[in-house]
Parts: C-alpha cells; sequence; structure tokens
C-alpha cells in the first residue's frame, strides 16, 4: 500500500510539483495544520504579511513582474473577505492566482461558526472558479486542476477553500494528469483565413493603428517580441493601453503613448481618424473608449483576444481572431513574411500622410506642463525618477489615482513585466504590497511604488513585510496632500466643492518610515530633488520618499466626460470651456 | 448642455430585444446553478424562467433551460460568459419563434367548486393534454403542458370556474427531428 498523506501535506506536495516558490499569506485558527506543515518543505518560503489583502496584493505584484501565478494562503472567516480585494483585482486585470483558504470543519459547514463564512459564494463573482474540497481524494485533483484554470486561457484568480478536517485527513497523493478534457475552451481558435483578410485590410489601409493591451504582456515576453516585429514590419503606429505599457518600447518613435482617458493627443486623435483599428489583446474598457456612439467612427476594426467573451462586448467588431496573442501575432508576421509583403515599403507612400498627420497632433505636446522652481510639479516628480533610474531594468508598481496617470504618461518602459498597476478595479493600496511581492521575485531589482499619501496609506503596515523580509522596496509618495483625483473630478463636475478629498493629519511619513525601521526622505524643493532621488535610489533598504508636490496640479490631457477621443482638454487654461454639467455629473 | 457628459458612456442606439431559450449542460456539482444564475444577476441580464434536472446520471451532466430576453448584443454575451464557466460543457440557443424546436411547459392547476364548474375547467384544458391528478367532490386538480402564453391565458381563463392555485415550471426545449444539438 502506497504511503498516505494528510491533507496538510498533500497541499505542499502539490505546491511543490507546481514549481511554487513562495506563499504570501497569513494564519489563523482554520490554516493552522497547513502552517504545521510548512516547516518540512525547504524549497517554499512564506511570506507572512500585515493583512490578508496585501497578501493578495503582493502575489499579484509577484504574478504580473515573474509571469508565474501567485499563491495565496488564508484563514477562514475575515482571512478570506479580506482577501476579497485583491481576488477581484486580479479578476479585473486578468493576473493568475491561486488563493488556497481555510475553512471550519466539514460538520461545522453551515452553523455559523467560529469563523466561519461562505467564502465560495462570496468569491464565487471575483475568481474564475472556486472550489469547496468536502472529500479528502478530491484535494489534490482539485488543487492541479486550480492551477490550470488560473493560468490557461486568459489568466485570472482562482480560491481552494479547504475545511480543517480535510487538513488532517489521510489519503494518497497522486501527481497531475495531464490535460484531459478541454470542455470546449480551447484557446486559439483563428484560422489562417482570418489572418489573410487582416492582411488584406492592411494592405488597403491608409489611416491604420495598432491599439494593443495587458493581452499582450500575459501572453508572455514572446508575445512582445512578435508585437515589436509585426510594427516593424508594418511601419504602422502604436498606441497601447494602461496595462499594455511595456509591451512596446516607451522611447521608440512609432510609438504614440497611452491612449484613454488621460492618453496623448497624438494617441487618440489617431484612435479616432483611423480607417483601420487593431487592437491586440485590450477589451475597449470605458477608460480607453469615451464616447462609444463617436468611438473611432471611421475604421475598421480588427480585434485580437484570448477571450471570445471580450469580442463584440462592448464594440462591434469587423474581424476577430480569438487566440493567445503571440500565436496570433507569430501567424500574422510569417504570413507577411512568406508571401513576402514588404507592407513598410509598399504601404510607405499610402500611409506617409497619415503620419505627417500624426506628427501635427505630436506637435502639440499633449504631456507638457508649466514647470516651476519653486515647488516640485509631480510630473517633474516623474520624469526625474525616470531619468535616474532608466538605465536599471526598473520596476514601478502604483497606487491609484493622479499620480498613477503621471507615472503612466512619463515613465517610458522598454520591457514587459515592468509596469504593475491596478486598472480595471482601480485599488488604492494596490502598489505598497505588489512591489513587496515584484521585490521577492526580482530580488536584486530596484523596485519602485510610485504613489500617492491617500493610496498608501490603506496599505502602509506592509513596510513592516518589506522590513522583516529585506526587501529594499522604494515608496516614492507624490504628496500633494488630496486625494488627487477625486480632487480634480470635484474641480471639473462639482464646483470646487472639495468634499471630503483633503487628508487632514497626515502622518509624518520620515517618522513613519523611521518607525518600520525602514529609511525615510523628504524633498519639497525642485533644486534638491535629483540628490535625494539618487539617495534613495542608492540606499540598501527600504524607503519612504516623501516628496511634496504641487497641491493644485491636475492631470492633463484628459478626455472629459462624455466626449469622443477627438475633444480632448488639454490644459487647465482650456478646461472652462468644457466645463461638465447636467446629466453627466450623476454618472461617473 | 444638450449632450449628458460622463466617463461612462450612455448609448442612444437601442437595439430590439427578443426572448430567447438558452440550454446549457454543466456538471451536475455543488454551486453550479448559483454560478449560471449569479452571471445572470451579476451582469444584470434576466431570467424569465429556469428549469434544471440531472439528464445523464452516469456522467453526472445537468441540463439547464433558461428563457431569456436581450438585444443580440446581449445574448451572445450571455452564451459566451456561460461557456466561460468551467462546469459548463455546451451551450445552444433558440428564438422562441424557432419552429424547428419544441418548447413547453407544465402547469398545475387546482380548482375548487361545484361539479358543473369543475368539468367545465377540464373541458378548456382538454387541448393542453389535460391529466386529472387528483379528484375530490369539491376539487380537482388538473395537469397541462403547454406554451407559456398559453398557460398565462389558461390561468385567466379558469378563475371563472374557482381556478384557487397554480403551480408551473420553466420552459424545457428540444429541437425536432434527428438531429442533436453538438
Amino acid at each position: 500500500m502506497s504511503k498516505l498523506y494528510s491533507g496538510a501535506e498533500i497541499v505542499f506536495k502539490c505546491l511543490e510539483d507546481q514549481d511554487v516558490e513562495f506563499i504570501f499569506g497569513y494564519p489563523g485558527g482554520a490554516v493552522l495544520p497547513i502552517y504545521d506543515e510548512l516547516k518540512n518543505h525547504s524549497s517554499i518560503k512564506h511570506i507572512l504579511v500585515r493583512h490578508e489583502q496585501g497578501a493578495g496584493h503582493a502575489a499579484e505584484g509577484y504574478a504580473r513582474s515573474s509571469g508565474k501565478p501567485g499563491v495565496v494562503l488564508v484563514t477562514s472567516g475575515p482571512g478570506a473577505t479580506n482577501v476579497v480585494t485583491a481576488l477581484t483585482d486580479a479578476y479585473m486585470d486578468s493576473v493568475p492566482l491561486v488563493c488556497i483558504s481555510g475553512q471550519v470543519p466539514t460538520h461545522l459547514i453551515g452553523t455559523d461558526a467560529f469563523q466561519e463564512c461562505d467564502t465560495t459564494g462570496i468569491t464565487r463573482p471575483c475568481t474564475k472558479h472556486n472550489w469547496l474540497v468536502k472529500d479528502i481524494k478530491d484535494l489534490s485533483k482539485t488543487l492541479h486542476e486550480a492551477f490550470r484554470v488560473a493560468t490557461t486561457g486568459r489568466p485570472g484568480p482562482v480560491l481552494i477553500d479547504i475545511p480543517k478536517d480535510i487538513q488532517f485527513a489521510k489519503t494518497n497523493y497522486s501527481k497531475p494528469k495531464i490535460e484531459k478534457k478541454l470542455n470546449g475552451k480551447k484557446s486559439n481558435q483563428f484560422s489562417q483565413l482570418e489572418i489573410n483578410e487582416l492582411i488584406n485590410l492592411m494592405n488597403k489601409s491608409k489611416k491604420p493603428i495598432i491599439y494593443s493591451g495587458g493581452g499582450v504582456i500575459n501572453s508572455g515576453p514572446g508575445a512582445s517580441e512578435a508585437l515589436r516585429e509585426l510594427v516593424e514590419l508594418t511601419g504602422f503606429p502604436i498606441t497601447s493601453t494602461l496595462q499594455g505599457l511595456g509591451a512596446y518600447p516607451g522611447d521608440d518613435n512609432q510609438f504614440l503613448g497611452m491612449l484613454g482617458m488621460h492618453g496623448t493627443y497624438e494617441a487618440n486623435n489617431a484612435m479616432h481618424d483611423c480607417d483601420l483599428l487593431i487592437n491586440i489583446g485590450a477589451r475597449f474598457d470605458d477608460r480607453i473608449t469615451g464616447k462609444i456612439d463617436e468611438f473611432s467612427p471611421k475604421s475598421k476594426k480588427v480585434h485580437i483576444d484570448i477571450d471570445p467573451s471580450s469580442i463584440n462586448k462592448i464594440i462591434k467588431v469587423d474581424l476577430a481572431l480569438v487566440g493567445d496573442v503571440k500565436e496570433v501575432i507569430n501567424g500574422i508576421n510569417k504570413t507577411l513574411k512568406k508571401k513576402n509583403i514588404d507592407l513598410k515599403k509598399s504601404n510607405k507612400e499610402k500611409i506617409s500622410k497619415w503620419w505627417e498627420q500624426i506628427q501635427k497632433w505630436r506637435t502639440k505636446n499633449s504631456l507638457n506642463f508649466k514647470n516651476s522652481d519653486t515647488t516640485i510639479k509631480p510630473q517633474h516628480a516623474v520624469q526625474r525618477l525616470y531619468e535616474l533610474t532608466k538605465n536599471k531594468d526598473t520596476f514601478i508598481t502604483t497606487e491609484v489615482g493622479q499620480h498613477q496617470m503621471w507615472a503612466a504618461q512619463h515613465y517610458k518602459f522598454n520591457k514587459p513585466n515592468r509596469w504593475m498597476t491596478s486598472g480595471g478595479l482601480g485599488t488604492m493600496g494596490y502598489g505598497l504590497p505588489a512591489a513587496v511581492g515584484v521585490q521577492i521575485a526580482h530580488p536584486k531589482k530596484l523596485v519602485i511604488d510610485i504613489a500617492g499619501e491617500a493610496s498608501v496609506l490603506m496599505t502602509m503596515q506592509e513596510m513592516s513585510t518589506a522590513v522583516q523580509y529585506n526587501l529594499p522596496i522604494k515608496i516614492f509618495i507624490l504628496n500633494n496632500q488630496y486625494m488627487g483625483m477625486v480632487r480634480q473630478w470635484q474641480e471639473l463636475l462639482h464646483e470646487k466643492n472639495y468634499s471630503e478629498s483633503y487628508s487632514e493629519a497626515l502622518p509624518d511619513f520620515v517618522k513613519l518610515a523611521e518607525a518600520y525601521g525602514c529609511k525615510g526622505i523628504k524633498a519639497d524643493k525642485p533644486s534638491e530633488l535629483d540628490e535625494k532621488i539618487n539617495e534613495m535610489v542608492q540606499y540598501d533598504g527600504p524607503v519612504i520618499f516623501d516628496c511634496h508636490v504641487d497641491p493644485n496640479e491636475n492631470c492633463f490631457p484628459m478626455i472629459p466626460s462624455g466626449k469622443p477621443h477627438n475633444q480632448m482638454i488639454l490644459g487647465p487654461s482650456e478646461k472652462n470651456e468644457n466645463k461638465i454639467t447636467g446629466k453627466g455629473k450623476a454618472l461617473v | 448642455m444638450a449632450n449628458p457628459k460622463s466617463a461612462y458612456s450612455v448609448s442612444t442606439k437601442k437595439e430590439k430585444s427578443d426572448t430567447h431559450i438558452i440550454v446549457v449542460w454543466v456538471d451536475n456539482e455543488a454551486g453550479v446553478l448559483a454560478r449560471v444564475v449569479g452571471l445572470f444577476s451579476g451582469r444584470g441580464y434576466n431570467i424569465e424562467s429556469l428549469a434544471v434536472a440531472e439528464v445523464d446520471a452516469k456522467k453526472n451532466i445537468s441540463r439547464i433551460t433558461i428563457v431569456t430576453t436581450g438585444t443580440p448584443q446581449v445574448i451572445d454575451q450571455i452564451k459566451l460568459q456561460l461557456k466561460k464557466l468551467v462546469p459548463v460543457h455546451k451551450v445552444a440557443d433558440f428564438k422562441r419563434n424557432d419552429k424547428s424546436v419544441i418548447f413547453k411547459e407544465m402547469a398545475l392547476f387546482k380548482v375548487v367548486g361545484n361539479t358543473n364548474k369543475i368539468k367545465k375547467a377540464i373541458n378548456a384544458c382538454k387541448k393542453y393534454n389535460a391529466v386529472i391528478l387528483d379528484k375530490t367532490k369539491k376539487s380537482n386538480v388538473i395537469q397541462i403542458t403547454a406554451l407559456r402564453r398559453e398557460i398565462d391565458k389558461m390561468a385567466k381563463d379558469l378563475k371563472k370556474f374557482g381556478l384557487v392555485s397554480i403551480s408551473r415550471t420553466g420552459a424545457v426545449a428540444m429541437t425536432r427531428g434527428n438531429k442533436v444539438f453538438n
């Protein structure tokens, strides 16, 4: 008879077979048997966070920067409910997470036992799938299936709820089986015919644009390489969503910058005026499209996505290629080369007028801002941070708000997996724990959380985690003493009634840093900025950088509420003509 | 200003809604119905009726029949979202006016009254495969199988014959002929 293993042992055997190196978690009554087993598995390191939400975001940071699934371990009840925000965040941004939660013993389920909650019920809408394991015999199969679901197709979070008695129960262990039934969920459904049709459209187009998104990042580094080759082969302009930054080099001349609500003037106008729009791994999010009825009105639209339900969800497209982005682009590149269609040469004439037009838009210099000698402008701070760290293969995370948009606009990424930000859910407090996870995956790299002072206070306790594991993360706070994006919208929509958006009684971040046992740096003059950023970068250990910036700065350019792409506000002087009134106010 | 102004777009184009019958084959496991129903409620889709039962005990497959109303875009989303659920095997979709598909619902009517009234009630039900399931001097329970609108009509018509209680199922569907949906 083969050896019998306890449920807790099986959990670790599965994690070992899945090559898991790190677990982000927090112990509690209903997961104690699993924690007890931890000591016997030296290849798996547990990172103790300070709040389960932090565990989830750290696992997201780990997953996004490494391409491997993040693993989270939490207890029942509050442990599970605390991780819900992170699971929802991962679901919205398609991040592969495997969350293991403890549950009260099976005979107590449904009795309102201590720290009991309906974890699978609560997490059903925010996971790709979840399981309550009621029979020890199902445990190993379920765990391996969980990893498969999280990492295949469009990635996303999954949760396995394991009652405490199952963790003690014993059974045989079975290794993961090679994939059985696909259940009709095949990723690659595109055909050569569709590729040919796309190339035909590309050939005819006079005003093409490629709009790439997070799907390119999720498809792995090979997808970014394929995308670069495609852009090179075609000579087409390319723009990117917030999540797609880094898939194509941010400083390349064919790159028009980010598009959408706070995207560049040239990217948004090109989207509006183009005659061929090729969406690669993006989902026509409402921050991208602006007014749907007037979204890119003159274009043929092509959508490449692994998730069939993304096609025609918001924008009706003329041609859809369902499949892994990398496979599809490689297919296109191969066909282009095989047919010896040098679009770059043959199209040069055809699309040269288009490029001229784009150059004209570029001269608007829409990311421009009025710099100051006396106060630090937040955009200037991000630009200096970029200049002083661009040669270091830096990883950037952010919180959510104005600072996030300034980071996206002014920090340029040349490689995928270097940019971790909460886009879909927009979770304030994401960046600090995400930086913890990124640093775990890349211990030797420079990891910076570009933060706002309001966001970062939501998960500040994870500094303690950073100190415990000697993670030299840098928290670069653009401190404007406001919930800046809230204040900006109140300025635009609510007659400057800054209701509850001013942060009173902020802590002294330098002292706070010291209290956590890390370094605090404060800057409030533009003249000292470079020197202090260098001090931060060179310090071997976690740093909180309190950068006092102009409290009244707004994030521009901006597509105002309910407007199409070609009606952007470029700067503060313009906003009065575009005042937002009426029905729109209620909707945002 | 005339136009609504919001970062959330308000679509001005209104598409026509149609009633569809969506059939879903799922693994018969705990929580699967909650996943399907949760998808509808979570995304703001509407369920008119629902019928679900295991149809293959060996393979552990249940068949869910959902009647829903939506624009073509919404119906497409419903199908694609359903197909993404892990326990879902396949999804079929029929328009309610599709002649190649049989739709049936069942209803139980309890009629209380004198023999004359009950007789009239039974007569009225006759064209819908009426079966008398229970009979006393003063009451009858009649089962009929029919289309939704026919049952609606009967429910109204039988009032005058002493109808006191109605219980009805959701629609179930099956294609005509020898074809099987794959």
